[in-house]
């Protein structure tokens, strides 16, 4: 997805938040339908991560190919079976495992980056500023999914190539947000304290101005790992990044889709997986951008 | 407006000049693979380095590029290795396949997100404000596979309405205009919740506006506050927007037209990416960042035209 930067809640950033209150916002989070399912679904999916060797009955590459007569859901295949006989209840619990690996390191990697550029570009401003967001404008000009394709197809399919592409892509879009919160809090008192106590230009910028610029980046880190759970599946159901044994959602869509006439299960339950997966991480910013509004 | 608009051009010329040479740099720093590409896997070591000496690959990349770019400039966009020919033959008409989803697509997500998004912004919080949000999200969370496959299912397999693939060949007896319709509601069903938000913002933002509460306690009636007064105010930032989602509807399709097998300028991309095939790809690139930058472009400019409050440098 290569539309901008989600909306920030009003006066959400600057408020330093003391532990008990941290407390207050999951309370007030849970106690919102929208925050409570989206939470509900994401939690769901991580314990099916976590237990993926538990939850699966079988190996997710082994293929029963007595199932391949009837490939529809079984008392041995709760889920049925795809279109080489793989038992897709282990097909999905380890592609869980695939994408909520994946996409937490790739928005963390373009945090990484993209906060060291918001920072720089916000708070040195200048010639610093002019040169970061030049920068961001030509990577985030050039249209995000033939970017993957091309860099993708050349590097070949590896998970450390999705995350840096996925990365290097991402991070334009967050350097924007936290300069534009970077260049609020620079303003406050107690930046001006920290500056007049003599403290050095990275620990203002680390230690005074990002922790207090949370508020709105765990909101779009939650809606950006919607957007990267999407760009993981498409990469997959491309047959682009990901190698082809790892089981996720994606690449079974990919493998089964052409079926969808005979046996549509086989790319419904992966569709109905992603979808539910990226619905929870949506519901859960926006859960959190209501409770950020309330305060 | 001259100063700016010449900067922006600068920019636009720049930017391609950027990317198309990394493209370059990056597809044929290693000249033995594309000929090893075209072969397949059991050409023999002497017809790859005939083939490579023929195509004029064992050149150095900067000869390379400025004879690419000397033919850009000609007219002459090369030869595509993976079609077995010329550029400008297929190019075109798979760009007016795509064009032909993205103004249907386009027609209708500027009506219905401006609908649905002033009717959601214009009371915040109230019932029919929460039902518009909480659809939008819902459906951005919806991958265009897993649309597609929802759509499909339901409209070709289940009910038998429509056509499962879109090949724009009259087979089956679909016509062609049936072809149309799944593939354009899932790029219409995946970009409009994000258009609506937009909107709806927007139009919040506005109705919070001192200018409203005089409006409404003088006792004007609610359509004339919504349409005289608020709704001007609350569609130029959205315009830009609005304009921004061209890019994605004729760049950004590749997955609607892999589902349906349609034969656009994405699965044209996709096809030349995996085959490296350098002249198709460069030209595609152009063309993508040529429509991306100019529609930020007319975005900047449309913006600076509906409010006078802004200066542009």
């Amino acid at each position: 997805m290569s539309t901008g930067s989600p909306i920030l809640p009003p006066g959400a950033a600057g408020e330093p938040l003391p532990r008990t209150a941290e407390l207050a916002t999951l309370w007030r989070l849970l106690r919102s339908p929208v925050g409570a399912l989206g939470l509900a679904l994401v939690a769901f999916w991580v314990a099916v991560a976590l237990f993926a060797p538990l939850i699966a009955p079988f190996e997710p590459n082994a293929n029963d190919y007595l199932a391949l007569a009837d490939p529809t859901p079984s008392g041995v295949h709760w889920l049925g079976t795809d279109n080489l006989g793989r038992d897709i209840v282990s097909r999905l619990a380890w592609g869980a495992r695939t994408v909520l690996v994946i996409v937490p390191i790739a928005v963390a990697a373009a945090y990484a980056i993209g906060c060291l550029m918001g920072l720089l570009a916000g708070y040195i401003g200048g010639w610093a500023d002019t040169l970061l967001m030049r920068l961001s404008d030509v990577i985030l000009s050039f249209p995000v999914i033939i970017l993957y394709m091309i860099v993708l197809a050349h590097f070949g399919p590896s998970a450390i190539n999705v995350i840096l592409a996925v990365a290097f892509t991402a991070a334009p879009s967050v350097a924007r947000i936290v300069r534009g919160l970077t260049l609020d809090l620079s303003n406050r008192p107690y930046v001006a304290a920290a500056r007049l106590r003599g403290e050095s230009p990275w620990y203002v910028m680390f230690v005074e101005i990002l922790p207090n610029a949370r508020g709105p980046l765990i909101v779009d880190g939650c809606l950006r790992m919607g957007y990267t759970t999407i760009a993981i599946g498409v990469l997959g159901f491309l047959g682009l990044g990901l190698p082809p044994d790892d089981p996720n959602w994606g690449g079974m869509v990919k493998d089964t889709y052409a079926l969808m006439s005979v046996y549509p299960h086989m790319s419904l339950i992966p569709c109905g997986a992603i979808t539910s997966l990226v619905i929870g991480f949506n519901l859960l910013a926006d859960g959190l951008r209501e409770v950020a509004g309330d305060e | 407006m001259f100063v700016f608009l010449s900067r922006r051009l600068l920019f636009l010329v720049a930017t391609l000049l950027v990317v198309s040479f990394l493209v370059y740099l990056l597809n044929e720093a290693a000249p033995g693979d594309v000929a090893r590409k075209i072969l397949g896997p059991y050409a023999t070591l002497e017809q790859i380095a005939l083939l490579t000496e023929e195509l004029g690959l064992n050149r150095s990349v900067f000869i390379r590029y400025g004879e690419w770019l000397g033919g850009l400039f000609t007219g002459d966009l090369g030869y595509s290795t993976l079609f077995k020919a010329p550029v400008g033959e297929i190019i075109w008409d798979r760009l007016a396949n795509t064009a032909l989803l993205a103004v249907i697509a386009f027609a209708l997500i500027v009506p219905l997100s401006i609908v649905l998004g002033v009717a959601a912004g214009m009371r915040e919080s109230a019932a029919l404000d929460r039902s518009i949000s909480l659809a939008s999200i819902i459906t951005t969370s919806i991958p265009e596979f897993a649309s597609g496959v929802f759509l499909a299912s339901i409209f070709a397999i289940w009910l038998g309405w429509l056509p499962g693939t879109s090949t724009l060949v009259r087979d089956g007896g679909w016509s062609i205009t049936s072809q149309l319709v799944l593939p354009v509601a899932v790029m219409v069903l995946y970009d409009l919740g994000y258009v609506v938000r937009m909107v709806r913002a927007s139009m919040a933002d506005v109705m919070r506006e001192p200018y409203i509460r005089t409006a409404v306690l003088k006792g004007l009636s609610w359509p004339e506050v919504v349409f005289r007064h608020a709704l001007r105010n609350a569609l130029i930032a959205p315009f830009t927007v609005i304009l921004l989602q061209i890019n994605y509807l004729v760049t950004g399709v590749v997955v609607v037209e892999m589902i349906f097998a349609y034969p656009g300028f994405g699965r044209m991309m996709l096809e030349a990416a995996l085959a490296q095939d350098i002249a198709l790809i460069e030209a595609g690139v152009v063309v993508a960042v040529f429509i991306a930058v100019s529609t930020q472009i007319l975005g900047d400019l449309a913006y600076m035209i509906l409010n006078p409050r802004v200066r542009l440098r």
